[in-house]
């Protein structure tokens, strides 16, 4: 017998039935993404205040010039036909007009989708990493000094306000403190006026206080998942059966008993990776980095409801995506999910 | 001994391996900053390339557009005001009118055409001159297509025709006389490159940099909430920069912004719309970093509901009737103490309130005499409510005419920590005279605002040179058509004497009697209770001293720096010229690389010795 066989069946081939669970999940996805569309209209709606006003405000308008917005903006048009002409005009990826920033929604999120990528793409790959290792080791070894601090220092600092570490942050390593003086800057995604390697590196420079803020944050949670669904599987039988077999100690971990335990971390990964989309609307506030958070964050105080809408279909669409893919990996690890 | 610990080698696993370099590439991310070039606290506004002067600017507000027609947001306004000529401008010193594109400007004895003498001296920054016809297409846009009114149309809605006779003749026909023609705060575009766009409610002016123009500066590059930049115009017809370039650089966090500002990444924080008195006091004790606590622009009021109607009379919300008892309004603003207003809430950054317009703009200040003041009396207040016929009942409430506690609903600003913290002042001073304050702090109050849901409201305006807008906000001819539409009304206030004033200095050409037809409103708007203006909040804003030599307030003697009604600040700062004391960033950046080197090392080193300790246990 090989030392595969003792494991639980991982990778093993998927059922006939798959075909009709990825269609199943599809649909469900497809039937998501449409309430979400309803949803946001409707939900966008109700928050109080006057877009019109709102950008007229401080300077003089007549009411002529306001009922001229108003048309258009379409708000003056029955709710059913807002409601209409924005479905429609959504299905052929017209997201409307940025009521503020008088450009086309899908140039908005285009311009700033890079930014939260690239920001909160590095963050998630670091912080799911870090999380994995950690959170495998402390499982490991559970109960000593080592698991005790790890899983402490985890907590206390998925516990902290990313805001609050990121202005302690560029206090000390952006200004500096004492004789140690500033290594980062303070905020922004670049310097402007560089090009080619000079602007990868001066990017990267800006990039890391903010991944470093959100890694500190977000690292413990998978760290968390990873731990304690490896503890679940740390007594079982077919663990015993591979030591019993001479595997070494590092081999039992890495190829039986964390490929079992990854379930609720895969689960976590493409939770997080559904986020990353939406940013951070305070870690990009504070290092003033360009994305999506800090813009939907204006979009909501006008509110700009094209943007709003846009931005929120986006969002949940690419949360809805993750999850649905989440599904179909699913069987991949476990057959039995796919049956 | 646990079962897993049972079968360690003494071998380094390949999982360790794996660890070690997971571990290394996490530490190496957080040491990226050290392979890049360091950069200490720059001592002079000195880029690294060849010795630009650049004056870097820390903003948060976003670019709404970058077209003349369109924008309206502060930033993209001042960008304008810096990129293009206007007809005119306003002195730094007094704010009186000064020459711009125009040199000279003339009405007729009708008061209906005035003509302008366009300078012929302003060029275009790709080598054409500036002519009057530039000017006349401008305006005639604005007149002829809706979409290029969006931001200015209010300037031309009383023009009639406009021409340009000769390149440097523009005339303007008006419909009816309009005091505000040296006033036209419209940047004048270049016809040639301009009359290309088809669709003005589409151009957003922010692709094809430079832009044309003929301002101090010439904007050369945009990023959308990363930075705005502009060079200076060498050629600019009143003289070139001092700095080589200004540039806009976004800090959507405030206290990130002054951060930036003691590290010297920036020169400038303007504060949106003023620093708090803590980061001010934190950056007065700063060296190098001057603290600019000047009067500001603004009025900070409590408006009352003056029983809100539309044109037609029909009545809107359902403002408290005793608030149209004038002696009511007046015994609640007697028992508001300004005083503690500007000590506790504004900590000392700003001047106490008076008429409707800020003391900055002097011909037009006005403040109450002795016996028409309405100072800080809570007994004269109490008096007053008493004649009114509001009196205690037993519980100690006053009553309303309906015979219920009168509690008045407060409409407050949930993102202005001024308005809350007034509102628990007020609970406290007008619950001594027995009524009732419910505080309603929500985060856009523009909806109950245009319903006239509410009894009293904090208000605020920042006021321009020309004080017109503000004024035309409280005329019966600012209310909405109908309760279904929107008017241009600030409150709702319609009062016909102080209609025929604001008509009367709309007409008027003389200055000096204008300003006198314009106190005199604000006396009206005073005596009739309708706006208690509490405070002048100050523009606190500061700058790096090691970085700016020298910068023009507006007023000249004590006035602002950022979102001047002019360029002046930022056309007349002068580099400081101060020695490069941030030299040694190499060596600096080679020892902190070597230090965290060495911590990055002990922290493996230390990694590795756990783990053979760990495997020592395991061979025992």
């Amino acid at each position: 017998m090989t030392a595969d066989a003792t494991s639980a069946s991982v990778g093993g081939r998927l059922t006939t039935a798959y075909p009709r669970h990825v269609a199943g999940k599809v649909a469900g996805a497809a039937v998501s993404l449409l309430a979400v569309l309803v949803t946001g209209f409707f939900l966008f709606r109700m928050i109080p205040g006057d877009p019109v006003r709102f950008m007229t405000g401080g300077r003089p308008v007549s009411a002529g010039q306001l009922a001229t917005y108003r048309q258009e903006f379409g708000l003056d048009l029955p709710l059913w036909q807002q409601f209409t002409d924005y479905c429609g005009k959504a299905l052929t990826g017209d997201l409307g007009t940025s009521y503020q920033f008088n450009a086309p929604v899908v140039d908005k999120i285009t311009e700033a989708l890079p930014n939260t990528l690239l920001l909160t793409g590095t963050a998630f790959v670091i912080y799911t990493v870090l999380g994995i290792l950690l959170g495998t080791r402390s499982a490991w070894r559970h109960g000593r000094l080592g698991d005790r601090l790890n899983t402490g220092l985890a907590l206390v600092l998925y516990s902290l306000p990313s805001f609050w570490l990121g202005l302690l942050l560029i206090v000390t390593l952006s200004v500096g403190i004492g004789p140690l003086p500033g290594l980062f800057p303070t905020g922004g995604m670049e310097s402007g006026g560089k090009e080619g390697l000079a602007y990868a590196v001066d990017v990267a420079h800006h990039l890391v206080l903010p991944v470093v803020t959100l890694v500190a944050v977000e690292y413990g949670q998978t760290l968390l998942v990873t731990r304690s669904a490896l503890l679940d599987e740390m007594g079982s039988d077919y663990l015993t059966t591979a030591r019993a077999k001479g595997l070494r100690d590092d081999l039992v971990r890495r190829r039986h008993a964390l490929p079992n335990a990854l379930l609720p971390t895969v689960t976590l990964i493409f939770i997080n990776l559904g986020r990353t989309v939406a940013g951070v609307i305070l870690v990009e506030t504070v290092f003033s980095w360009p994305g999506l958070g800090g813009l939907f964050y204006q979009a909501l105080t006008v509110p700009d409801l094209p943007l709003v809408q846009g931005l929120f279909l986006v969002f949940a669409a690419a949360v809805i995506l993750m999850n649905t893919l989440a599904d179909l990996i699913y069987p991949l690890f476990d057959p039995r999910v796919g049956r | 001994m646990e079962t897993n610990d049972q079968y360690g080698g003494h071998h380094r696993s390949p999982g360790r391996t794996r660890f070690l370099m997971a571990a290394g590439a996490v530490a190496l991310t957080l040491c990226a900053g050290l392979a890049t070039p360091l950069g200490p606290a720059p001592q002079q506004a000195r880029a690294a390339d060849g010795g630009t002067k650049v004056l870097t600017v820390a903003v948060a507000q976003s670019v709404d557009s970058l077209s003349p027609f369109l924008a309206v947001r502060l930033l993209s306004t001042s960008i304008h005001r810096l990129t293009y000529e206007y007809l005119t401008n306003y002195d730094a010193e007094d704010n009186h009118v000064v020459p711009g594109l125009a040199t000279k400007w003339e009405s007729s004895p009708d008061k209906l055409t005035w003509t302008y003498t366009i300078r012929s001296d302003s060029t275009w920054s790709d080598g054409k001159r500036a002519t009057a016809e530039d000017a006349a297409w401008t305006f005639r846009t604005m007149m002829t297509d809706p979409g290029a009114a969006t931001a200015n149309g209010s300037f031309v809605a009383n023009f009639e025709k406009v021409t340009a006779p000769s390149p440097t003749r523009l005339v303007i026909k008006l419909k009816k006389p309009q005091a505000t023609m040296t006033a036209l705060d419209v940047p004048i575009v270049p016809r040639h490159v301009w009359e290309k766009v088809g669709d003005y409610t589409k151009f957003n002016n922010d692709k094809d940099f430079p832009v044309v123009g003929n301002g101090p500066f010439v904007l050369t590059d945009y990023k959308a909430d990363s930075y705005v930049r502009l060079k200076a115009n060498k050629d600019f017809w009143r003289g070139s920069p001092k700095f080589d370039e200004l540039v806009f650089r976004y800090y959507k966090d405030q206290d990130a912004a002054v951060s930036a500002l003691r590290k010297g990444e920036v020169s400038f924080v303007a504060g949106s719309p003023s620093l708090t008195p803590a980061q001010a006091a934190s950056l007065k004790r700063e060296k190098n970093i001057r603290v600019n606590d000047a009067p500001g622009r603004r009025f900070y009021a409590l408006a009352t509901n003056p029983g809100a109607r539309a044109r037609n009379g029909e009545k809107i919300g359902d403002g408290h009737p005793s608030l149209l008892d004038r002696r009511v309004r007046n015994a609640l603003f007697m028992a508001v103490d300004r005083k503690t207003i500007i000590d506790k809430v504004f900590q000392g950054h700003a001047v106490e309130g008076a008429g409707y317009i800020p003391p900055r703009f002097s011909q037009y200040f006005w403040e109450p005499s002795d016996g028409q003041e309405l100072a800080y009396d809570p007994a004269e207040a109490a008096r007053l409510l008493d004649r009114a016929g509001y009196r205690k009942n037993g519980d100690g409430r006053r009553v309303g005419k309906d015979g219920e506690p009168i509690d008045y609903r407060v409409l407050c600003h949930a993102t202005d920590p001024n308005d809350k913290a007034i509102g628990q002042y007020l609970e406290e001073w007008w619950g001594d005279l027995g009524i009732g304050v419910t505080l309603n702090c929500l985060d856009n109050v523009t909806d109950p605002w245009l319903a006239g849901e509410y009894d009293l409201a904090f208000d605020g305006w920042s006021v321009n040179p020309d004080p017109d807008f503000v004024l035309s906000i409280h005329t019966c001819a600012a209310l909405p058509a109908t309760p279904e539409e929107t008017g241009a009304t600030d409150n709702f206030i319609c009062d016909r004497t102080y209609d025929e004033l604001y008509a009367r200095q709309l007409a008027e050409y003389d200055a000096g009697e204008r300003a006198d037809i314009v106190r005199q409103m604000e006396s009206r708007l005073y005596d009739l209770g309708y706006m208690n203006v509490m405070a002048y909040p100050n523009a606190v804003e500061a700058y790096r001293t090691d970085q700016i030599a020298s910068i023009t307030t507006m007023p000249a003697e004590a006035g602002n720096i950022y979102g001047q009604d002019g360029y002046w600040s930022w056309w007349s700062a002068v580099p400081a010229d101060s020695a490069d004391t941030g030299g040694d960033a190499s060596s600096t950046g080679v020892i902190i690389g070597i230090v965290a080197g060495v911590v990055v090392l002990a922290g493996l080193g230390a990694l590795v010795a756990v783990r053979r300790r760990a495997t020592a246990e395991d061979r025992e």
